[in-house]
C-alpha cells in the first residue's frame, strides 16, 4: 500500500462510532472500541493491500473482525510488546509505527484472539463487554 | 476554559475552528500519533509537529478539545478542509512545543476549573 492510501485511515473508526453510537451503545464502549478500529485500521494500510473490517453488536458485547492477505506477523509474542514495530520509515515520519498498535488494541479489549501466518495474512477478533452485562454470557455453564 | 479562550491567549490562528466553545480540560504533547490514541484524554488540547490528515481522525476519535500545530509549514489544505467537515479544532502557531506546552499549561494551571498538574 502506498503512503497515500493512509491518509484514509480512521474513516472506518468514524463510521463504527457512529453506527455504534445510534444504536445506544454506551459511550465507554464506543470509545474503546474506536481505539480498536483504528488501530487495525492503520496496521491494515500500513502493511497490506487491503482487508475486511467487521462489526458485530450483542445486547453483551461488542466484536471487531480484522481480516487480511498481508505478509503476516512473523513473531506473534514480539508484536504485543509495546516498542516493538516492524513499520517502514514513510509510515514512522508520519508519527505511526510507535510499536503500541497491537498493545492498544489489547489494552481495550476484553478478549483480544491474533492469528497470523507469514505469508498468508492476519486475523484478530477483539472483543468488548458492554457495562451491566459482563460474563453474562457464561451464566448457562454448568454449576452456574 | 474554553478553546476560543486558550486560542485567544495563546495568540492561535484558527484553521478550522466549528466548536470554539468545547472546554479544554488538559493538554497532550506528541508526534507519535499511537502515543496519542492511547494516552490522550478527551477535552485535551494536542500539540503536535504532524500536520497530516491522520492527525484530524486521531483528534476526532478520542474527542480532544482542539489541536495546535506547533511553529512549522502550513498544512495542506485539505487538512484543515477536514478538521472543518469532521468538527475539529485546528489551529496553528509561530511558537515551537516546548514554549506552547509550558504556556498552555500555565494557563490551564490558573483555571480553577481545570488542574493538570493533578492529572500527572
Amino acid at each position: 500500500m502506498s503512503p497515500g492510501a493512509i491518509a484514509d485511515v480512521g474513516a472506518v473508526s468514524t463510521q463504527i462510532r457512529r453506527i455504534l453510537r445510534e444504536l445506544g451503545v454506551e459511550p465507554e464502549v464506543v470509545r474503546r472500541v474506536g481505539i480498536i478500529c483504528f488501530e487495525g485500521e492503520t496496521n491494515i494500510a500500513i502493511f497490506t493491500k487491503g482487508g475486511r473490517i467487521t462489526l458485530m453488536v450483542w445486547d453483551d458485547r461488542v466484536e471487531l473482525f480484522f481480516a487480511d492477505n498481508g505478509p503476516g506477523i512473523e513473531d506473534l509474542e514480539l508484536v504485543r510488546r509495546p516498542g516493538y514495530s516492524t513499520a517502514p520509515d514513510w509510515a514512522r515520519e508520519l508519527g505511526f509505527g510507535a510499536g503500541m498498535g497491537i498493545p492498544n488494541m489489547e489494552k481495550n479489549a476484553d478478549t483480544f484472539v491474533l492469528r497470523s501466518r507469514p505469508g498468508k495474512g492476519t486475523a484478530i477478533r477483539a472483543t468488548v463487554w458492554r457495562k451491566g452485562n459482563e460474563r453474562q454470557g457464561s451464566s448457562a455453564g454448568p454449576g452456574a | 476554559m474554553n478553546a476560543r479562550e486558550v486560542a485567544r491567549v495563546l495568540g492561535l490562528e484558527p484553521l478550522a475552528f466549528p466548536h470554539p466553545e468545547a472546554e479544554v480540560g488538559g493538554g497532550f504533547c506528541s508526534d507519535l500519533l499511537s502515543r496519542a490514541m492511547a494516552e490522550a484524554s478527551p477535552g485535551d488540547a494536542w500539540i503536535t509537529y504532524q500536520r497530516h490528515l491522520n492527525v484530524v481522525a486521531v483528534a476526532k476519535l478520542k474527542e480532544l478539545s482542539l489541536v495546535i500545530l506547533a511553529r512549522g509549514p502550513e498544512p495542506e489544505p485539505e487538512v484543515a478542509a477536514r478538521a472543518e467537515e469532521e468538527g475539529v479544532n485546528l489551529l496553528r502557531s509561530d511558537d515551537g512545543m516546548f514554549e506552547l506546552a509550558g504556556r498552555l499549561y500555565a494557563l490551564l494551571a490558573g483555571d480553577p476549573e481545570t488542574h493538570p498538574a493533578e492529572r500527572g
